[in-house]
């Protein structure tokens, strides 16, 4: 029995090891690559750092890059403020919860094509009822923003059962206005959820790409103007680009987790 | 005093109930307008005739879904697998192997699969079908993985020992305990993959032939060449597609909702 368990441990090992070699083999290759100036990947050249100078003097790639950053933090920021009065208001709604529920899951369910068409078409019918709307930053960051609520929403109302019922009552008593027991009482009691939900906003702004390529007019960000380098032929140092970003991912990740771990283990010592 | 309050706290849903209805509920309503809007501005059936008719129209719908069936079959043929031994022990002690498959994740779409075709055409694969199903398996592999691994680490196993105890086999008791017992995480996880395999028109563009192209870059295409009442029509009929599977999904199991898992995916260590 204990040679036929090791036997499957290390069957086991050796699966998920080939399957994470499998996973990552494409994203080390572009990190190696990514210190070789050559056209592709697999091609001779020198070693050194000349990818990453070429980045910084890719303006159009930069301009692309803070684009991308700039319609991620401002709209996972609204997102977040959004989704969590939202939360909070349907927690305590007496009717007309699920048609809510409904509305917000249909945003998540739906293709993300669909969702693109309907932005598009929008833009269209406000700007013919002389409503101006420049498919562009603004746009996007609007249509972002409302894709990502519904996740936030999502993040937050677990919190919200675990609140004491009478917290709000508390701050009113005490002559607090509703808006303000909701930002100084409420607000501070959700803040976890409301982080993995800023979060997962910002992280599915970042990667998206269906609904900003129709509704982006002519500005481009990391999705789109490497998408739109295709035929061209990718510039190399897209590589670049893409290790700062993978590097960057993976020191919030630790960073995350070892606060997450030093937290508990406080937790765990009081 | 007490009525007072309680309609006082639900208004605070009022503004995302305003958002809704103006950039979710009236953008499907212009969708179904536009979808029924002939050039003249009339009322017309043309645009789902077009899409009905035109054989190179309904043709990409089948064979999207033909291609997203062999994505999310293969994508549930190695996470299934690969999600057991994760939350069999010992590998179940250490979170940090999951969290691994996630971390792909995080980094953006486009790049993901730029790294992809980067190793493939190394490696002398170049632009086809079976390159495209690659692509789709590799960027939606961790969507099928985490809610199968989830269900399989939460199982109850005391169905497994009593199964063991009454004297089924390994393959018995697999085949009627954990294998059931996990279905609403396979569930799930087939929902996470099949349907934005429908959208995923940059990965059959950038790594497919001419034939391999989605449903998805048809309308993108059509929307943006201002076919608007063709594309409108194919994105109705998507749309009834993504409904049709939503309440069967939601019918044959209590499967998690897509929120849910995507939150599990890329909430990772931040949840």
């Amino acid at each position: 029995m204990t040679t036929k368990k090791r036997i499957g441990t290390i069957l086991g090992w050796t699966v998920l090891v080939a399957a994470l070699i499998l996973m990552y083999l494409p994203i080390l290759l572009i990190i190696v690559y990514s210190f070789v100036d050559s056209k592709n990947v697999g091609m001779g050249g020198e070693v050194g750092f000349a990818l990453y100078v070429r980045l910084f003097e890719n303006e159009r790639l930069m301009t692309a890059a803070g684009n991308t950053l700039v319609i991620g933090a401002i709209s996972a920021v609204l997102a977040t403020l959004l989704g969590t009065v939202s939360a909070v208001g349907i927690f305590y709604m007496k009717r007309g919860k699920q048609a809510v529920n409904i509305v917000s899951q249909l945003t998540v369910y739906n293709a993300e094509i669909v969702t693109a068409v309907g932005f598009f078409l929008l833009a269209i019918f406000l700007n013919n009822a002389h409503i101006p709307v420049k498919k562009g930053l603004g746009w996007l960051i609007l249509c972002h923003t409302v894709m990502t609520t519904p996740y936030v929403i999502l993040s937050v109302s677990p919190r919200l059962g675990q609140l004491n019922p009478n917290l709000f009552e508390a701050g009113m008593d005490l002559g607090a206005s509703s808006v303000r027991t909701l930002f100084t009482v409420i607000f501070p009691q959700l803040i976890k959820g409301m982080i993995s939900g800023l979060a997962l906003a910002f992280t599915l702004s970042l990667d998206d790409f269906v609904v900003t390529n129709l509704n982006r007019g002519d500005v481009n960000t990391i999705s789109t103007f490497v998408y739109d380098s295709i035929r061209r032929g990718i510039d190399p140092t897209v590589r670049a680009l893409s290790t700062i970003l993978f590097v960057i991912v993976l020191l919030v990740l630790i960073v995350v987790n070892l606060v997450g771990k030093a937290r508990r283990t406080r937790k765990n010592v009081k | 005093m007490r009525n007072k309050y309680a309609p006082g706290k639900g208004i605070f849903a009022l503004p995302y109930a305003v958002i809704c209805i103006i950039f979710v509920v009236f953008p499907l309503l212009l969708l179904l307008v536009y979808a029924f809007r002939g050039e003249d501005g009339g009322f017309t059936f043309a645009n789902f005739k077009e899409v009905f008719t035109n054989s190179t129209n309904y043709l990409a719908l089948f064979k999207t879904a033909g291609t997203a069936l062999l994505a999310t079959g293969i994508c549930l043929l190695i996470a299934y697998p690969i999600a057991y031994i994760l939350a069999a022990s010992p590998f179940n002690k250490y979170a940090i192997l999951a969290l691994l498959f996630v971390i792909p994740m995080w980094m953006n779409f486009i790049l993901r699969i730029y790294a992809l075709s980067s190793l493939l055409d190394m490696l002398g694969i170049g632009k086809s079908y079976f390159a495209a199903i690659i692509g789709l398996v590799y960027d939606f592999f961790p969507f099928m993985l985490l809610p199968i691994y989830t269900s399989l680490v939460n199982l109850d196993k005391s169905y497994a020992e009593a199964a063991d105890d009454l004297g089924a086999n390994g393959v018995v008791t697999f085949l009627k305990t954990t294998l059931p017992l996990s279905i609403p995480g396979i569930m799930s996880g087939v929902m996470m993959v099949f349907m934005p395999c429908f959208s995923a028109y940059a990965i059959t563009d950038w790594m497919g032939d001419a034939n391999t192209s989605v449903i998805g870059g048809k309308i993108q295409d059509l929307i943006s060449h201002n076919q608007w009442g063709v594309g409108s029509a194919l994105a109705f009929v998507l749309l009834v597609l993504v409904i049709a599977v939503m309440v069967i999904g939601n019918i044959v199991t209590k499967s998690r909702s897509k929120a849910e898992n995507s939150a599990l995916v890329r909430g990772g260590p931040a949840a």
